[in-house]
């Protein structure tokens, strides 16, 4: 079997580097395309970009110091983004994972994403098999929690989101190099979710706080996922599209980009249904691209109503 | 290739007495298409000087089948049409003036189900000895999933074999007791215990130890089994000894097998030379008593050999999955028998996939379906030692028997030491494979570093260097040894 | 004695960062990982008893790290190992299986021996540990 008179290892210590070019190592990552990508793919959230882009450098940053034999410590990287709906909250929690992924912070480039449901029981002894599930499909990329403070309900004493928070909090602490967990929801709620769990709070790293669009900002966003979807305003769309922004922001349920979305495809169904009924003939491309003023107008935001159906609202 | 005198003769012109060619009495069909349930053999065929090569594929077919040398009317009282086996295609042979490939279809209502005997009377019978050839080799079959399904197969199988044996993820390691004859049972069950105990899983009777004055074949197995069972107690792991149950009747070999399994072994094994009846009888046999088969190719050098004439080996390896046996020798390809990689790969394919795809380059020119088939585990054995680690695990992959006979044996610090180097080097493979590491190139440092636990696996390297520097230094010439931290 | 079951039992017993790069094989593969313990290290104790079921979605090692954590702190003087299924059509059993933790003291078997007719012996083998009851052997 195995010789209790084992040979010393001579394996001799690999060299220790002197210095470290922090812009090749950001290219070399990936991580700098991943972030002008992203520049280009979201309108506006420049104080989300400016952050990212410091977690970023602090983390090439740390990584070569590391190297350099500096004091390091495996840093935290747990974080919490707060906003309202549709301000683009997942968009970027997935492209953190991209980010973490090629600073090799993170082993696997994917996100899991959980509710209260998904971690959460129906009953006694169910919620910590539950949690761990979630947990381990997780492991080794991200874990994105929305709307995390339904997880705590002080009205009821024996809620079982109490002990899906204890698991949780005791991964983000010992398995820190295995998850990495962001936190979402409305900014206030998720201050007074902190304010009675402060075990979060002191395990969270960065706090992103995502704002809401401007009317300019939505318009551009929604040119954007109609260019990408192949689409187009007509000149007189526009003008019915920058109304119809105004009109829908000041309403209850307004969900930024994600209202927009919804709004849009209720227009492609619109417009469909009026070349089928105007169209003589072939249809060009041009003219299935097109979305027009009336394909917008005819929503009944125009006429004080609500464009989405009342009960579901603008929810993801 | 088109011949000119082929064209068939048909109606009563055909069954007129006399001598036809075989072309135009209808075993030459170049526009054929195979059925699904068609066997198909490809045969190697040398004519004599001045015979046609399609001419001598329809007599090939013609011969392996329904022919005779000289028209018979009483083929018109059968569907002759059916029955004649057809050469439909006939390919030179690259490279190889004077050979050719010869294509040959039969119905398979020409063969009994389930019995090689009957397959080989007719592809390998009469027809090797007709005269208008100078050879015959019989390359590959395509057997249909229609005739596959005739056969029990595998006794266990690979997937069984191992969860009988409770081991995983590695190849297995054997080595063949020597010297070959001469030993007592009691010093015989010496070597069986000591190479146990060092760490291998199995020990192996050799093909031609069965019951010779110097120990008789009950002594042999009471004290390998004393053997067995003494190892599985010092390791807590399942061992075990293939009693080789060869005799000279089917009688004899049963009541070998049966007092082998009284004795509580998990595995016996035969020699090819019993015949292909004997071994499917065994086979049957093994299957109802839960018994590992392993298979001895002795004798099938003087036949698989020669290029030209003979069945090649891959032939052999289909029919004895089908005959059913669980181990089988199919070569090392660095051993001292040593083997074209690429053929033996198609052995290897052979015995464990579940599909093999036509791959020429491996000696397949048939796509072969095995129709859930128990899978057989290739062994390999002959002059291989554990310095070779990795290019055997490379070569031959994980559902193998590495037999170190003299590697094991051999070892300067004795049997035991010698097992136990071959079981370090094995796992410390196994183990760089599975961590992702180019193993085939950093054999010999992965080597190396699990030497640093095992003093006589670091005997082993020392003793045995040179094979091992002969082959590395052909195989990795860019070796740069580079620090491996210690396991 | 030291108990030989297992693809890796010859080397010196795996770190956790071993264990962690062949459970990743195993998962990268496709396989199912899982962890079985006993204290009845038997050669024929096919049925360790299961610490959960075979993780079939984890794409992360780390997932089966975790749960060896926590089966070493309920089950830490027992044998545990890891146990990879295949479930590909023609193997659809275990394909890796190895050793991750052990007692301290491995007391190993007894063989004991009844001699039969005609030179025939019956053997039998006993862990010295299934001595003591199941949960006590090797406390
Ligand atoms: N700044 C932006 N630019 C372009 N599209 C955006 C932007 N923000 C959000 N979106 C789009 O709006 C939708 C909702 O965004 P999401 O990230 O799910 O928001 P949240 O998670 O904050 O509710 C998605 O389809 C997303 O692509
Ligand atoms: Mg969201």
């Amino acid at each position: 079997m195995t010789d209790e008179t084992a040979l010393p290892d001579t394996s001799p210590e690999p060299p220790r580097e002197t210095a470290v070019d922090l812009r090749r190592e950001m290219a070399d990552s990936g991580v700098q395309d991943i972030l002008d990508q992203l520049d280009r793919d979201l309108i506006g959230l420049k104080p989300v970009k400016q952050r990212l882009r410091e977690i970023a450098a602090l983390l090439v940053v740390e990584k070569a110091r590391q190297r350099l034999g500096l004091a390091h410590d495996t840093p935290t990287l747990h974080m919490s983004f707060t906003g309202n709906p549709g301000t683009g909250k997942t968009t970027v929690a997935m492209r953190m994972a991209s980010i973490l992924h090629g600073l090799g912070y993170i082993r696997r480039d994917h996100v899991v994403t959980a509710t209260r449901d998904d971690l959460v029981g129906q009953y006694i002894g169910h919620t910590a098999p539950k949690t761990k599930e979630i947990l381990k499909k997780a492991m080794g990329g991200v874990l994105f929690i929305d709307e995390a403070y339904y997880l705590y309900r002080p009205e009821n004493e024996r809620d079982y989101g109490q002990e899906a928070i204890e698991i949780l909090l005791q991964v983000m602490e010992n398995q820190r190099d295995d998850l990495v967990v962001i936190l979402a929801g409305y900014g206030d709620r998720m201050d007074k979710f902190f304010a009675s769990n402060p075990g979060f709070r002191s395990r969270i790293a960065h706090h992103i706080d995502f704002p809401d669009y401007g009317e300019e900002e939505l318009f551009a966003i929604a040119r954007h996922m109609l260019d990408d979807m192949n689409y187009h305003l007509t000149p007189a769309a526009e003008t019915a599209l920058a109304e119809y922004i105004a009109l829908r922001r000041a309403q209850p349920h307004f969900a930024n980009a994600r209202s927009l979305r919804n709004a849009l495809d209720r227009a492609r169904l619109r417009q469909a249904k009026r070349i089928f009924e105007t169209a003589q003939g072939p249809v060009d491309a041009d003219a299935l691209s097109a979305i027009d003023a009336a394909d917008i107008r005819a929503s009944r935001v125009f006429s004080g109503g609500l464009d989405a159906q009342p009960s579901s609202g603008d929810r993801p | 290739m088109e011949g000119s005198s082929d064209t068939p003769v048909t109606g009563a012109e055909r069954y007129k007495a006399g001598v036809l060619k075989y072309a135009q009495m209808g075993y030459w069909v170049p526009d054929y298409e195979p059925r699904d349930t068609d066997i198909i053999a490809l045969f190697r065929i040398t004519p004599q000087d001045g015979v046609d090569p399609i001419e001598a594929a329809a007599a090939v077919a013609g011969e392996s089948s329904t022919a005779t040398w000289t028209v018979v009317w009483t083929d018109r009282l059968t569907a002759a049409e059916k029955y004649r086996a057809k050469a439909y295609r006939v390919d030179p042979v690259p490279n190889a003036e004077g050979q050719y490939f010869a294509y040959i279809a039969y119905d398979l209502d020409l063969f009994e189900p389930g019995s090689i005997a009957n397959l080989t009377a007719s592809i390998i019978g009469n027809v090797f000895g007709f005269k208008p050839l100078k050879a015959l080799r019989l390359e590959d079959m395509r057997l249909p999933v229609a005739y596959v399904k005739t056969f029990q197969g595998p006794a266990t199988g690979i997937v069984v074999e191992r969860e009988r044996l409770d081991k995983f993820g590695r190849p297995l390691l054997g080595a063949t007791v020597k010297p070959k004859l001469g030993l007592s049972g009691r010093n015989y069950g010496r070597v069986v215990y000591e190479a146990l105990k060092g760490g291998l899983d199995f020990t192996k009777d050799d093909e031609n130890i069965n019951s010779q004055p110097f120990m008789h074949w009950r002594d042999r197995f009471l004290y390998c089994m004393e053997a067995v069972n003494k190892a599985q107690a010092e390791t807590g792991e399942v061992k075990g000894t293939y009693l080789n149950v060869t005799a000279g009747t089917m009688e004899e070999m049963y009541e070998r097998a049966e007092f082998a399994k009284e004795l509580g072994s998990c595995i016996i094994m035969i020699d090819l030379v019993i015949g292909y009846t004997a071994i499917q009888s065994m086979a049957n046999w093994a299957r109802k008593n839960d018994m590992i088969l392993h298979l001895h190719r002795a004798g099938h050098s003087t036949y698989t050999r020669q290029k030209s004439h003979g069945v090649s080996f891959r032939v052999i390896t289909k029919w004895m999955r089908l005959t059913g046996v669980d181990h089988i020798h199919a070569g090392t390809v660095v051993g001292k028998l040593e083997g074209d990689p690429a053929t033996t790969k198609g052995y290897y394919d052979i015995c464990r996939e579940e599909f093999n795809p036509m791959a020429l380059e491996n000696g397949l020119f048939f796509d072969q379906d095995w129709a859930s088939l128990n899978k057989v585990m290739p062994v390999a054995s002959g002059g291989i030692h554990a310095g070779q680690m990795h290019k055997l695990l490379h070569h031959l992959g994980e559902d193998t028997v590495f037999q170190f006979g003299g590697g094991t044996i051999g070892h300067p610090m004795g049997i035991a030491a010698g097992a136990t180097a071959n079981r370090v080097a094995l796992e410390a493979m196994v183990l760089a494979r599975n961590e992702g590491r180019d193993y085939l190139n950093e054999g010999p440092e992965i080597l190396q570093a699990a030497a640093r636990h095992c003093q006589p696996l670091a005997q082993a390297l020392e003793v045995w260097k040179d094979v091992t520097f002969d082959y590395t230094s052909t195989d990795t010439p860019d070796f740069v040894p580079t620090p491996t931290a210690s396991a | 004695m030291r108990v030989t079951q297992g693809t890796f039992s010859f080397l010196p017993d795996l770190t956790d960062e071993q264990i962690t790069k062949q459970v990743q094989y195993c998962i990268d593969n496709g396989w199912a990982v899982s962890l079985e313990f006993t204290d009845d290290p038997h050669p024929r104790n096919t049925y360790w008893d299961m610490w959960g079921h075979p993780m079939f979605d984890n794409p992360d090692a780390a997932a089966l790290m975790t749960e060896l954590a926590a089966c070493r702190k309920a089950y830490g003087d027992r044998y545990i190992r890891v146990v990879a299924f295949d479930a590909t059509h023609g193997w659809e059993s275990v394909k890796l299986s190895f050793i991750v933790n052990r007692p301290t003291d491995e007391p190993g078997f007894r063989l004991n021996r009844m001699e039969m007719e005609g030179r025939k012996m019956r053997y039998a083998t006993f862990p010295y540990s299934a001595d003591r009851p199941a949960g006590q052997r090797y406390q």
